[in-house]
């Protein structure tokens, strides 16, 4: 599979997985690697999150901005969304007295997936309209994905009538529909991360009919040959064979850093096993960054990374 | 000296800890882990009630989504509405435990939390029924943002008003905005209270041949965007709780004020990488801005400190290749774990800066998974051990 290929025809990718595991940080890579591909891409930001920002090395991200050659980030909130869906749909009026009233608030509370509906909407809007090659949607933190996704059909059977069901049906059709739209979960070999992320695949693929795209492993410890040298011992005879000392201290350290090494690899690895076992999706991995936190060189590194593990993934069929 | 990370090769005799957080597992009613997600605060929960039961105390931990094999360790199989106390041996293998000493746990169950709480405040129980088996109820009760924290808020309540217990700790939901709980149980007085919400109720109070003219046209305006059944469904809904108002205002109040309280102590979970830090600093403030006082601080899965140079040194002429390959790697790796540490050095720097007079305490990221009640232990040493010299840069030290 290709990642260019599949990063193509505006097609909407989806991030999704628990807080903690990277997922904006991914989000960001892919937009990145699609962008490097030649693509113009539209990464879109929810909740207003600020990593984005720092990660492109630039200040605050408060209206659609380019930030690197051919991608553009847009942040989008529900209540703006609203105020233009109604705008455009000849209820300006309307808007400012339903804001006025806490109208909205009621409603939005009282009727899930009213907020969520807005967002996927103009996600959809964007979509049909061909805003980019492909857009890239960070989102929603924790584990909220299967909520937001589940919004559209749950107002399909809430909402009777009137734009609301619109927007519901057009967004459950974009949804099932692989050439337009897919989710791109991403998780860390640990427990919990793990067992969300299979939870979160099944209830995503057997409720909304979403397509799932390839699987993204992060933080994953460098697979270092060090299992025979954890020990002083070990350390010590390997570097006489060398010819060469190292002072005791030394050796202490460089024995912890290696047994710390394999021991928590050996623990992602059983992780890693388990999500095989239950979950069967195709697998990128990107690996641990020791060096710094996530700038723009890293993410050049994470693209790269990224593009070659799609790339090296049999094609769907 | 011990280095975080360090693992004891022989288990030494049990040293009495007594950092700023084993304080807190003696003496404290009331201690709420808060922080961003991925960040261990169920685990600290744990550890912290664990300790508080070794104490002698009746303790209760109040988990929100335990990771499976951590849950099991705590013999917690579903999600339950009560506490479920573990054996003794299971805490207490070596039993040195003081006899008062209990431990109990609990999963929350957000839908049932509120139904209990809805049938507790309902005028009759038809008022309950009727509500429970609204469609809106049953939305809002399982999906509204929100919920998981004021359900979490209320359980902590009734714990604290009928649970028997010296010591409560509970962790909080992972949301983006972790501190939504201390909103959580005013949004729903809130959404009571509403204008709206009171032009909906009208058609049933003498009120209504006086409703004002301009509500009821947002009334309509609101009908054509979702349609009039679904308004229609509305209105069912807060009639359902016509009276209930001032019960869950009753009960806002009182559990700001528990929160607000001496007896309640606040510890702000994080890790030592850039997006966390900010979380935690901004936690931090807006816990201080809400009059709420910070306990403590846990910075959580600190990787080894480790010293050395960072490649190896010249060998001699006669040395064995793959030897001095396999040497390459070995200073490659140490390379890493000492660019990391200076890293997250940084960052606790710059958190310890902000939060002033905060105690922290370092837990190292271990080389085990956390998972049963051994490995609990294990995170206790550091959790309840003394706080870090702040600025001093960690125990080994250097900038």
């Amino acid at each position: 599979m290709e990642l260019a290929e599949w990063c193509s025809s505006s097609r909407v990718i989806i991030l999704a997985g628990k807080g903690g595991v990277g997922k904006t940080t991914t989000a960001a890579a892919l937009s990145v690697a699609a962008a490097r591909a030649g693509r113009q891409v539209l990464l879109i930001e929810l909740e207003g999150k600020s990593g984005l920002a720092s990660m492109f090395g630039v200040e605050a991200i408060a209206d659609e901005q380019e930030v690197y050659p051919g991608l553009r980030v847009l942040p989008l909130a529900a209540d703006e969304a609203l105020v233009e869906y109604l705008e455009t749909h000849g209820l300006g009026k309307m808007a400012k007295r339903l804001a006025n009233t806490g109208a909205l608030d009621i409603v939005s509370t009282a009727v899930p997936g009213m907020k969520e509906i807005l967002v996927l909407g103009k996600v959809k809007a964007l979509q049909r309209a061909g805003a980019a090659d492909v857009i890239v949607v960070d989102g929603p933190a924790a584990g909220h994905a299967v909520t937001f996704l589940l919004s559209p059909k749950g107002l399909l059977d809430a909402v009777r009538v009137g734009p609301v069901l619109t927007q519901a049906v057009e967004v459950t059709e974009m949804l099932a529909d692989p050439d337009r739209a897919q989710v791109m979960l991403v998780t860390i070999p640990e427990e919990t991360p793990v067992n969300e992320t299979v939870e979160t695949a099944q209830a995503l693929t057997e409720r909304i009919g979403l397509t799932l795209g390839p699987l993204v492993v992060n933080g994953v410890y460098p697979d270092r040959p060090l299992d025979e040298m954890a020990t002083p011992e070990e350390i010590r005879a390997e570097a006489a064979a060398a010819g060469v000392t190292i002072p005791d201290g030394e050796i202490e350290h460089l024995a912890r850093a290696a047994r710390f090494l394999t021991r928590r690899r050996r623990l992602q690895e059983e992780q890693l096993a388990r999500l095989t076992e239950r979950l069967d999706l195709p697998r990128v991995t990107l690996p641990f960054l020791f060096s710094a936190d996530i700038g723009p060189g890293e993410l050049e590194v994470l693209a790269e990374a990224l593009t070659a593990g799609v790339d090296a993934l049999p094609a769907v069929a | 000296m011990t280095l975080p990370g360090d693992t004891p090769e022989t288990p030494g005799t049990e040293e009495v800890a007594d950092g700023p957080l084993a304080r807190l597992a003696r003496e404290q009613p009331i201690i709420v882990c808060c922080g961003s997600g991925g960040v261990g605060k169920t685990t600290m929960a744990a550890v912290l009630a664990l300790a508080g039961a070794r104490q002698g105390r009746n303790a209760v931990v109040v988990t929100i989504d335990p990771a499976k094999r951590l849950a099991n360790a705590l013999g917690l199989d579903a999600l339950s509405d009560t506490a479920h106390e573990i054996e003794r041996e299971l805490w207490d293998p070596d039993g040195v435990a003081p006899p008062g000493g209990r431990l109990s746990a609990l999963m929350l169950d957000t839908k049932s939390t509120f139904d209990h709480l809805v049938l507790k405040y309902s005028v009759d129980q038809a008022q309950g029924e009727r509500i429970l088996e609204n469609t809106f109820y049953r939305n809002v009760s399982g999906a509204l943002a929100g919920t998981q924290e004021y359900m979490a808020m209320e359980k902590l309540h009734e714990l604290h008003d009928e649970g028997g217990y010296d010591l409560i700790v509970i962790d909080t939901p992972p949301t983006r905005n972790a501190l939504d709980f201390l909103d959580a149980p005013a949004r729903l007085t809130r959404l009571l209270n509403n204008k709206l919400f009171r032009l909906l109720m009208a058609p049933t109070r003498a009120s209504f041949r006086v409703a004002n003219f301009a509500l009821q046209a947002v009334f309509r305006s609101v009908a054509k965007v979702i349609g009039k059944e679904v308004v229609e469904d509305l209105v069912l809904f807060f009639q359902a709780f016509e009276g209930m108002e001032e019960g869950f205002r009753q009960r806002a109040q009182r559990v700001m004020d528990l929160l607000s309280d001496d007896r309640t102590a606040f510890v702000l979970v994080t890790a030592p990488a850039r997006d966390a830090v900010s979380e935690a600093r901004y936690f931090h403030d807006r816990l201080e801005q809400a009059r709420l006082r910070v306990n403590g601080l846990v910075v959580n899965r600190i990787h080894p400190e480790l010293g050395g140079a960072a490649s190896p040194p010249p060998g001699s002429a006669g040395g064995d290749g793959p030897a001095v390959g396999q040497l390459e790697e070995l200073y490659a790796n140490l390379a890493d774990f000492i660019e990391l540490s200076r890293r997250e050095r940084g960052h606790l720097e710059g958190l310890e800066r902000s939060v002033g007079a905060v105690p922290i305490v370092r837990v190292p990221l271990l080389e085990v998974e956390v998972c049963d009640i051994a490995s609990l232990t294990e995170v206790g040493r550091f959790l309840l051990g003394p706080a870090s010299a702040a600025a001093s840069g960690g125990p080994t030290g250097p900038k």
